[in-house]
């Protein structure tokens, strides 16, 4: 059952939350162990959740446009009273004291929240094995990883754990593994969700987006969490894009640009779903020509910085005074480097580090601020695009899931995983990864639809016309 | 100081010129910090006005406060700084007080650039910027002399994590301890005047740190500076600049190098020592803080700004020096004391300046609480009793004492002490009496014994029984004298 066909059921009292939700809970049971999408599963209070929406039902009231959807949270959301570890142990024992924004909201609309879900260490990472709890598996092939950094929440809607989840996109963290895990996955303009409660990897580029099983309950999320919110200085005026109205639109007329610079270092079978897709449009009435994007060829580089550099300074403050881990010594310095030591891992280390070095006396304009100019440029020749086209169109990651372990070593190769979705990020612009059909491998591939800032709605357009076309069904949501 | 320094062979004593450079941290007077809801209040039970955006908790995001920005601007405005659009960045180091450890403050693009500040005497001192920041909580460490490094353990409050300052960065336009204080003196009046701060050194709410240099004199090249940082009063940042600058013109003297480096003044040993040197100084490590918009503030609530501005310590001091016909250090007092209003007023109403002026520094200036209630007309109508001689300058004083005491009518008052008025013809015919009386003292007198007029005026005090004004019986027995030479 989609989560609007459950949703529709509860409110009109044909189904109870209770029961939609032992339904999920038994899924989650029969193959958590095996995938580990979840950090924790918060059953009785997801129970206690279900049993008063009933109550609410029954006295004749409308909990809301998700009631009793159950719904998983990355765990780099605060959830009030519930641990909030951004999968590391430098959380060790924390638990945040609020909700964080879009948490209220989706409890506001009804949504039963059933837990939270595996990352890697502080969303850094594209395949959810730096996660200080193991990693999580792709339900397609559990020998393979779920992508990342948002491999819990895409494992938890593949394999049916949940209709529904949320995510954080900084790099391309929603979008890669919806793609890898054959689910859709939308990053929203910045600005568009409130970014409060989400724990800061890179402020100026996260995102929190839907990762659901197709494209109108995607739609339905993020209908739910998105507008103004004061709590965000950097939250946009104004409400939420109706574009659960623009599913149906078709793309008669619409001017689709296929990015060139997107097109290169893919692997030929997932390159060539693309190729299939832009037909489709084609076929279904668009506007489809090859556009190019000069300076989205140094987006992978700048984000390498940028990242880094926000990520150093957001990531200062887990120094073991005032919560989470501390490892005692005998002054405060070495308590802050062993508290650290301990508590990071491998890959967050690695960026403190770089991030640390490029803002640096002397290394700044260098780095950083050659970095920003690079920004600068890639928002630019996007402006150029969308002069000529509504929305463009590439593959979402250059390869299918790949194995476990595969490219755990070698940092280089793990990064050029987010190689198409960054660009979106470094723009603020919208973008999202539809599921289209499999690689050689038998494996979900997924394109990327991408638009200018507040394109939503003619992006989720032409995500139902993908989604309808697509050469094999997205895999279901459960039975 | 040392044997060595002063047997060096003879400098000038103006070889050195002293170059203090000030920044002051100001607490803004906001009802809550800078980026939060939390209320911003001085004293409180520590860590009970902190919520998840000052404790800087994961996931939370800040909310410029815009009363703070409001507060800046009409620092600026006071100033003479022009306001321009400004960015928040994040200066990175670590430390327990910083609860993100980094501090969300103004960096190269501030919200007040240039401007001046004019000081008592008339002279100017440069601005180079006034900019915002968080303030950070306070530490106290236990033990170990009230160092962190060898504290047994350590407290930290973060009530004041978050509250609003402003800092102002003078250019090093001092050139000695006591200019600085009355810079300092003069910023706080600004500051106060404009509801910005309330001034309290004491609390902290004005914190001052002195950059220091020597340089030869007429040397227009700057020398080597120190930062001298914990002064917690006026007082103790001049003691720690002469201090300061003792110290480097005798290293200098020996030839030795001023090491760029921030020193900490110990007021217990009243010395300067060193924190850290410029080679450990911080690498901050400046990025554009990513959480927060630009401020760039419209023209039409700028213009609402200056429109609002109050009437500033150097603009009442203008305005005194004007009406009183002085331009003397009494004004400056005067307006220090916020009793140029009701000297202005008084003189308004026809009241003598210069009378009004002394009465008002001395008498009114010894009771401010009784001046609170003083009534301008009241004040006014004493000024014009003594200026006319109606009372002595004894008696005017006794009945203002009572008048700041208790309020009341001027010459009700003097009625009731029996302050009788000596009218001038009175006056007049007391004068002839004495003079025909004390012919030997007269003739002294005009053989040049000056000396003697005081005998002259104390007999005429005793004839007409201390009714007569001294100044007014020595004028007019100074010229009958003179006129029969």
């Amino acid at each position: 059952m989609s989560a609007q066909q459950i949703a529709s059921a509860v409110r009109s009292g044909r189904r109870s939350a209770a029961d939609v939700l032992d339904e999920h809970l038994e899924r989650i049971e029969a193959r958590e162990p095996e995938l580990h999408a979840f950090n924790l599963v918060m059953s009785g209070q997801a129970r206690s959740a279900a049993a008063e929406l009933d109550r609410r039902v029954a006295a004749g009231e409308d909990p809301g446009p998700l009631a009793g959807v159950p719904v998983a949270l990355k765990d780099n959301l605060c959830t009030r009273g519930v641990p909030t570890t951004c999968s590391s142990r430098i959380l060790e024992g924390w638990r945040p004291p609020y909700d964080a924004t879009v948490v209220e909201r989706v409890r506001d609309a009804g949504a039963v929240v059933v837990g939270k879900t595996n990352l890697d260490e502080f969303a850094m990472g594209s395949s959810t094995e730096n996660s200080a709890f193991g990693p999580t598996r792709n339900p397609h092939d559990p020998s393979r990883v779920p992508g990342g950094s948002s491999g819990g929440s895409a494992a938890a809607v593949a394999a049916g754990f949940v209709p529904l989840a949320l995510g954080s996109d900084t790099g391309g963290s929603i979008r890669q593994p919806a793609a890898l895990c054959g689910v859709v996955g939308m990053k929203p303009t910045y600005g568009l969700v409130s970014r409060y409660g989400l724990v800061a990897f890179a402020s100026s580029l996260d995102q929190i987006g839907p990762l659901a099983a197709d494209v109108a309950d995607a739609a339905l999320l993020l209908e739910a969490i998105a507008g103004h919110d004061p709590a965000d200085s950097t939250s946009l005026p104004g409400g939420a894009p109706p574009v659960s109205q623009a599913l149906d639109g078709g793309v008669s007329g619409v001017r689709v640009g296929v990015l060139r610079e997107l097109t290169e270092g893919i692997d030929p079978d997932v390159l060539k779903r693309m190729r299939e897709a832009a037909d489709a449009l084609a076929d279904a009435g668009a506007e489809v020509e090859e556009v190019s994007v000069p300076a989205t060829v140094y987006g992978l580089s700048a984000y390498y910085l940028i990242a880094p550099a926000e990520a150093s300074s957001n990531l200062a403050r887990y120094d073991g005074v005032r919560y989470g881990l501390r490892e005692p010594a005998p002054d405060v310095t070495t308590m802050y480097s062993r508290t650290r030591a301990r508590g990071f891992g491998a890959e967050v280390k690695r960026r403190v580090m770089l991030g640390t070095y490029a803002l640096s006396a002397g290394y700044y304009d260098a780095y950083y601020g050659q970095a920003q100019r690079v920004r600068t440029l890639i928002i630019q020749d996007f402006a150029s695009a969308y002069e000529r086209v509504d929305v463009l169109l590439a593959p979402t990651a250059p390869t299918t899931a790949f194995a476990v372990g595969a490219k755990a070593e070698n940092p280089l190769a793990m990064y050029l995983s987010d190689v198409c979705t960054i660009p979106s990020n470094l723009a603020g612009h919208p973008a999202m990864s539809i599921p289209f059909g499999t690689g050689d491998d038998g494996l979900p591939v997924g394109v990327q639809v991408l638009a200018p800032a507040l394109g939503e709605e003619a992006m989720f357009r032409v995500a139902g016309t993908l989604e309808r076309a697509a050469p094999v069904p997205a895999p279901a949501a459960g039975p | 100081m040392t044997p060595a320094s002063a047997s060096h062979s003879g400098p000038a004593p103006q070889r050195w010129e002293t170059v203090v450079g000030l920044e002051v941290h100001c607490e803004l007077r906001t009802a809550t910090k800078l980026f939060c809801s939390c209320r911003n209040s001085f004293g409180e039970e520590p860590n009970t006005n902190v919520c998840a955006v000052c404790l800087g908790l994961p996931g939370s995001l800040p909310v410029l406060n815009r009363q703070a920005v409001e507060y800046a601007m009409r620092i600026g405005e006071a100033l003479h700084s022009t306001v321009r659009p400004s960015i928040f960045h994040r200066k990175n180091y670590f430390y327990p007080d910083m609860p993100k450890d980094y501090q969300i403050s103004q960096y190269d693009e501030p919200i007040n650039v240039g401007g001046w500040l004019e000081l008592p005497d008339g002279g100017r001192v440069g601005i180079v910027r006034a900019h915002m920041e968080e303030d950070t909580g306070k530490t106290t460490h236990v033990g170990g002399g009230g160092r962190i490094h060898e504290a047994a353990y350590s407290l930290v409050d973060y009530n004041r994590a978050g509250v609003p300052l402003v800092e102002i960065v003078s250019e090093p336009d001092l050139r000695s301890a006591a200019q600085a204080r009355a810079y300092v003196r003069e910023l706080r009046a600004i500051l106060v005047a404009t509801g910005a701060s309330d001034g309290k050194m004491e609390e902290g709410s004005l914190r001052v740190d002195a950059n220091v240099s020597l340089r030869r004199g007429g040397s227009s090249q700057l020398g080597t500076r120190c930062e001298i940082k914990n002064m917690n009063s006026l007082s103790s940042l001049g003691r720690a600049i002469d201090y300061e600058a003792e110290r480097q013109r005798e290293l200098l003297e020996e030839g030795q190098d001023v090491v760029q480096e921030t020193r900490h003044w110990n007021e217990a040993e009243s010395r300067t020592l060193s924190m850290r040197s410029k080679e450990e100084a911080f690498d901050y490590r400046y990025f554009p803080e990513p959480d927060l918009v630009p401020v760039a503030p419209q023209e039409a609530w700028q213009a609402q700004v200056r429109a609002a501005m109050p009437v500033l310590p150097a603009q009442r001091r203008a305005r005194l020096a004007a009406a009183a016909g002085t331009g003397a250090d009494v004004v400056a007092l005067l307006v220090e004391l916020d009793l140029d209003g009701l000297v202005l007023e008084a003189i308004e109403q026809g009241a003598e300046p210069r009378v009004a002026l002394n009465r008002a520094a001395n008498e009114v200036a010894a009771d401010l609480e009784g001046a609170r209630g003083l009534d301008p007309a009241a004040f006014a109508a004493l000024v014009g009793m003594e200026a006319r001689g109606e009372l002595t300058a004894t008696q005017a004083k006794d009945v203002l004492a009572e008048m700041l005491k208790a309020g009341g009518d001027p010459a009700a008052i003097a009625k009731a002490k029996g302050y009788k008025a000596l009218s001038p013809d009175a006056l007049a015919a007391a004068v002839e009496e004495v003079i025909a009386a004390n012919a030997e003292l007269c003739a002294r007198f005009r053989a040049g014994d000056g000396k003697v007029m005081g005998a002259l005026i104390g007999q005429l005090m005793k004839a007409t029984e201390g009714k007569a004004d001294g100044n007014r019986a020595r004028a007019m027995l100074t010229e009958r004298l003179e006129a029969k030479a």
